[in-house]
């Protein structure tokens, strides 16, 4: 991220100032602190407990959190939950970052290429775009996972299918300003080629607007496989996420709530967090507040 | 207002045909693809199969397939349901009110609160009530729909036992007082989010309309700052936000198909949800066109109530 900043700005002044608005915005460092502290933990957290995620342990179905040898309690085949909620947190944390890469990918190149070359390209691409959010998001997700086999890396590119067009509708609309500048002329007049000022004149100046967005995709992403993990379509067990942990959690609500209660407060803490470093990151990169 | 009228038209039919190509390519993505539900009849064979697809003119090329199924759209023929035979449309229109139901009542629930909350916070920027409706906006956005759902449950069904955990009414009891007692926690849940959202855009307009010269205008005049915010403020404040309930339908619906799940709602969401469990992919293709269609025409509609309340935006 810091080296995409440096892009971004044109000066080690600037970046400077920008890092130092980060470090005075509170809740994103909260935000940075808590995602630091899940990734480390799911990373260390299972070699650290003494139960395996996949360990049935019949004898101890349904114990509660903080009693006996299970800090957050067993689920309903008597595996441990805090074990489970680690490795689910790989799966929901790896899924929710790669499917902000792809959509920002596919977002910044479908934005920068509607942007720069405008006219029919332009506005066929954003009308797709158009056409693309005009459809309830879970709804296209689901017939989506429905089609295609749900592992994991298909659940990241389907969720990266659903979510790149925030990021062209932005990116588009940077480019379209930038493209009238005076950096671009010169470098017209000097013979570049499209692809070169598109991608490494234009696309640098833009890079504000696409961290922040991008920021606040990974948020989304998190939401959008909870979404349809819990409704069974996601991640598939044994593989846990924190989606598919709540698949089945309703059913024991009145018996055992904290089966419910445990991963919705991860996903709200991984995204909370997320969506406060966007907010951070966008009062630092002074990134113009269109959105929420 | 004409020239507006026919230049919004042609943008949606635009859109529509966009839609409907989106659409279709999913529908070949689908396995099995058109002829999914034969595929689950253990009694056809493979020529049975091929002899289909030329009766069913799928050996033709894929753009006059296209022109073929959006034409049968068009006419309002969109297949029959796998499980009984039901005309898709019929099966949607029977779904359609309990979603309409709950869609709207979490809109005014979520406009309400959230203009509340956004105009509070505007009017007295940077107090501490601003401060926490801002963290809690951005908090509230990011809690899973299904997962407050859940905690709507144990809190409210279980523990305390005030509000039904499920269903749309009680078996026998027709009662309106028995509708409105099963609506309230689906309802509460879907508008959160939304609450959030409206009172952040509240929020921003209502600055918006504050900076305004008519404001200025207004307290050189010495009318008093509640009349002016009533009046000239909120009014202009909410002209936007018309479009903005317009944009609001796709994520409206989505937190409707989740909501509904959890509250086994008899809506359009769950029936999506149970179509794709049974592999009823002429009901599932409907749903999925006909939210769409929903999405373009409430944009339409909203844009063209801004139209007629707000002259600026008609005669432009």
């Amino acid at each position: 991220m810091t080296a995409l900043t440096a892009n971004a700005a044109p000066s080690r002044w600037s970046n400077n100032r920008a890092a130092r608005r980060f470090m005075r915005h509170r809740l994103a460092l909260l935000g940075l602190a808590m995602i630091i502290f899940l990734s480390l933990a799911c990373v260390l957290g299972p070699h650290l407990l003494p139960y395996d995620s996949l360990y049935i342990d019949l004898r101890a179905r349904f114990a509660p959190p903080l009693t006996g040898y299970h800090f957050l309690g067993t689920d309903p085949l008597g595996r441990d939950v805090a074990a489970r909620l680690l490795m689910a947190g790989r799966i929901s944390l790896l899924v929710g970052f790669f499917a902000m890469v792809l959509s920002t990918l596919i977002g910044t190149l479908v934005g920068v290429i509607a942007g720069y070359r405008g006219g029919w390209v332009g506005a066929t691409l954003m009308r797709t775009v158009d056409g693309f959010l005009s459809f309830p998001s879970i709804f296209l997700l689901l017939a989506l996972a429905a089609a295609l086999k749900p592992s994991p890396v298909m659940i990241t590119v389907i969720i990266a299918l659903t979510s790149w067009m925030e990021v062209a509708r932005i990116v588009e609309a940077e480019v379209r300003s930038l493209r009238e500048r005076e950096f671009v002329l010169a470098g017209r007049m000097l013979g570049l080629s499209g692809t070169h000022i598109m991608f490494r004149e234009i696309l640098p100046n833009a890079m504000g607007p696409i961290i922040v967005a991008s920021t606040l995709t990974v948020a989304r992403a998190i939401l959008m496989e909870a979404y349809i993990s819990f409704l069974g379509y996601g991640i598939q067990p044994p593989l846990p996420s924190w989606g598919n942990m709540l698949n089945g959690a309703q059913q024991y609500l009145g018996s055992a709530p904290w089966l419910a209660i445990i991963p919705g407060a991860a996903i709200t803490i991984a995204v909370t967090s997320f969506n406060f470093i966007g907010d951070g990151l966008r009062d630092a990169l002074d990134v113009r507040d269109d959105h929420i | 207002m004409r020239g507006f009228l026919l230049n919004r038209l042609l943008q949606s039919l635009v859109l529509l045909v966009i839609v409907s190509i989106i659409g279709f390519g999913i529908l070949n993505l689908l396995p099995g693809g058109p002829l999914a539900q034969f595929g689950l009849d253990p009694g056809m064979t493979q020529q049975d199969i091929e002899r289909l697809k030329g009766l069913l003119g799928l050996d033709r090329p894929i753009w006059i397939q296209y022109l073929d199924w959006a034409w049968r759209l068009v006419r309002g023929d969109w297949g029959h349901s796998f499980r009984d035979g039901a005309p898709v449309l019929d099966v949607i229109g029977s779904h359609l009110f309990a979603t309409l139901l709950l869609m709207g009542s979490s809109t005014v629930i979520a406009i309400s609160i959230g203009a509340w909350i956004g105009i509070r916070g505007a009017t007295r920027r940077y107090s501490l009530f601003d401060y926490l409706a801002t963290v809690g906006a951005m908090v509230a956005l990011s809690v899973p729909t299904f997962w407050f759902g859940l905690v709507g449950i144990y809190v409210f069904s279980l523990k305390l036992g005030w509000l039904p955990a499920g269903n749309m009414s009680e078996i026998g009891d027709a009662s309106i007082l028995g509708y409105l007692h099963h609506l309230i926690l689906p309802s509460i849940v879907l508008s959160l989010v939304h609450v959030a959202i409206w009172s952040r855009y509240m929020r921003t307009a209502t600055l918006d309309a504050i900076s305004q010269d008519f404001v200025k205008t207004a307290r050189a005049k010495g009318l008093s700052e509640r009349r002016i915010l009533m009046k000239h403020v909120v009014g202009n404040a909410l002209l936007p936000m018309i479009t903005l309930a317009g944009m609001q339908l796709p994520s409206v619906l989505t937190g409707a198909l989740v909501t509904e799940t959890v509250f086994t709602w008899p809506g359009m969401g769950r029936l999506f949800l149970d179509s794709l469990g049974y592999s009823d992919y002429p009901v599932v293709m409907g749903l999925l066109m006909f939210s769409a269609i929903l999405v373009l025409l409430g944009n339409l509609i909203a844009d063209i109530v801004v139209a007629i309340v707000d002259p600026r935006i008609r005669l432009a």
